[in-house]
């Protein structure tokens, strides 16, 4: 039998270098990116740069066309953010009506709510493009902002109405007997008490606002509305002007705003995925 | 209109705006509307043109089934891009949940640095859908990139393999997915942390093994979490989309021609004109494949979930 001292030092050396292995890719874009770029492909195989630059992200930052990646990263955030806050309020309306109200169709909405987690992007990316196009939305953010304020993703509002059936009822009740209306405890009691689920489902919205190249490709048919998914794709193109390294460099940036968010929230994310099982 | 009646019409009106059912209505409008602008509509819409030929300059042109008998007849694309995404999820989900299981297995430790090895191994899932990610993999899986660096240490004749040729082509992908095994991971553990310490101690009185417990107590009451991810992550990899387009664009000869991509490149054709009547029924088509997945996995729970 081994030791408990010896097992546990076993154990540690076992995750720590699977963990790296995990890591590596990342580690590997990382570090390159402050190699100078002709050393990128001859050092592929070495992680620390021998010399290091800033050089990458001077000339990757230029962009390309005309545009810096001030521009990209600008758009990003614009459509992140709108996004998400649609998100939260629309989906959290949503859920409050299906976990505290009875009303007629109730059933049928609760449905339908799962069953647009089963439409996803992929299948509903040329029927919506043929219908966006009729509303003369193409080349517009409308398609990546406008549905986000119609609860449309399933999985925020089933998010929340879990969250909100493990508040106790009883506060309900006690804001109608002291005259709340049904619009008054939703602002009044259930809002204050959702943040926590709202912090989870602004996390993942933004991160898959962020990364959603999709969209960008089929709406975006102007060199200043790119947001950084779709402009980096196209930066990393060599026939953009673009070398190894800057690439890389600007690949790196364009991670750093989820990374940081899941650095900071790492406690509410692993909990929201751990009780609504939703993708991350 | 006499002030009388107006101050009635107004009561009536917030005492019907205040009525449960109404709150109710209102307080969903925001998703019946959207379900119906966003998803209700372009269905139909596009339902109506899988009838068609459509290549979007010039009206819709009524062809009744001939987008689906020639996708089911003639079309060797479309049954070559089905093969592949099938392969992929097939084989890259199950190995995606059986990483899963075993690090969060391992992983299911009293220990003070659990919270960062679990951020580590969590990280390449929050950012694996990225760009920055799809142009990485290609990096790394070039022939002369970073794995072929590490591997020609070791074997030698791996310098200079190409990853990208017919037969490892897709591995390139379900490697990328498999990596991504973080969220069923989390999935995993919380369900481990549920089960009760008791029948553990009741195994132990019994004399089980370690190997024994883990057949007998752990894998029968994982089963429904092993049914979620499985489920779950189907169903994404049925609809992977941007890393395909974007890591291999279906090349060398289709070997790596996600479906999603398929039914892209035929709606928006690098040259020539755009299909999208048949584009739309090749998404209806995809619609009803993944309905039957779910209806089928669905099924086959009844025959090895266990419910307590």
């Amino acid at each position: 039998m081994m030791s408990k001292k010896v097992k546990t030092v076993v154990f540690h050396v076992l995750v720590s270098i699977g963990g790296l292995i995990m890591v590596y890719p990342l580690l590997w874009m990382v570090l390159s990116s402050f190699k100078p770029t002709e050393m990128v492909l001859p050092t592929s195989g070495q992680l620390i740069p021998t010399t290091w630059t800033l050089d990458n992200y001077v000339n990757g930052w230029k962009g390309f066309m005309g545009y810096t990646f001030g521009t990209f990263f600008g758009n990003s955030f614009l459509i992140a953010f709108t996004a998400t806050f649609g998100t939260l309020i629309s989906s959290s309306f949503v859920a409050y009506a299906l976990q505290r109200l009875h009303f007629r169709g109730k059933k049928l909405i609760f449905t339908l709510v799962l069953s647009t987690m089963m439409l996803p992007a992929q299948i509903l990316m040329i029927p919506q493009f043929m219908w966006y196009r009729h509303l003369n939305w193409v080349g517009t953010y409308y398609p990546m902002i406008l549905p986000y304020f119609f609860a449309i993703q399933g999985f925020f509002v089933y998010l929340i109405m879990n969250f909100i059936g493990g508040i106790p009822k009883d506060l309900d009740e006690s804001a109608k007997i002291d005259g709340c209306s049904y619009y008054g405890t939703y602002f009044r009691i259930i809002l204050p008490l959702i943040v926590p689920a709202l912090v989870t489902s602004a996390i993942f919205s933004f991160i898959w606002r962020w990364d959603d190249y999709l969209s960008a490709l089929l709406y975006v048919n102007r060199a200043y509305m790119r947001p950084v998914s779709l402009a980096l794709q196209l930066f990393s193109d060599p026939s953009s002007g673009s070398d190894i390294g800057s690439t890389l460099a600007m690949s790196t940036l364009s991670i750093i705003p989820a990374t940081i968010i899941f650095l900071i929230f790492q406690k509410s994310l692993v909990e929201g995925i751990a009780t609504t099982g939703i993708k991350g | 209109m006499s002030t009388k009646s107006i101050r009635q019409n107004r009561s009536s009106f917030n005492a019907w705006v205040n009525k449960e059912s109404t709150a109710g209505f209102i307080f969903s409008l925001p998703f019946i509307l959207g379900f119906l602008m966003f998803m209700a509509i372009p269905m139909g819409l596009s339902l109506y043109y899988s009838f068609c030929k459509y290549d979007i300059q010039t009206a819709p042109q009524w062809i009744g089934l001939d987008n689906y008998i020639r996708i089911f007849t003639k079309d060797t694309v479309f049954t070559k891009a089905l093969g592949v995404t099938c392969y992929f999820a097939l084989v890259g989900t199950p190995l995606k949940v059986i990483f899963a299981l075993i690090v969060a297995l391992i992983l299911n430790h009293k220990s003070k640095a659990i919270g960062l090895y679990r951020a580590v191994y969590y990280l390449p899932s929050i950012i694996g859908g990225s760009v920055a990610v799809a142009i990485l993999w290609r990096r790394v899986f070039e022939s002369n990139g970073t794995l072929n660096a590490i591997l020609s240490k070791v074997f030698p004749g791996m310098a200079g393999y190409n990853w990208f040729s017919e037969g490892p082509a897709i591995w390139v992908l379900i490697i990328l997915t498999v990596w991504q095994f973080g969220s069923s991971m989390l999935i995993f553990l919380s369900s481990l942390k549920q089960i009760p310490k008791e029948l553990y101690e009741a195994a132990d009185v019994d004399g089980a093994t370690k190997f024994h417990q883990f057949w007998t107590v752990t894998l029968p009451l994982l089963t429904p979490t092993i049914f979620f991810n499985l489920v779950q992550q189907t169903i994404n990899s049925f609809l992977a989309f941007t890393q395909s387009k974007l890591i291999t664009n279906g090349a060398p000869r289709n070997s790596t021609l996600f479906y999603t991509v398929y039914q892209y490149n035929k709606a928006f054709p690098a040259s020539g004109k755009s299909q999208m009547g048949y584009a739309s029924a090749l998404a209806w088509i995809m619609l009803i494949i993944v309905s039957l997945v779910t209806v089928f996995l669905f099924w086959s729970r009844k025959k090895w979930v266990y419910d307590g």
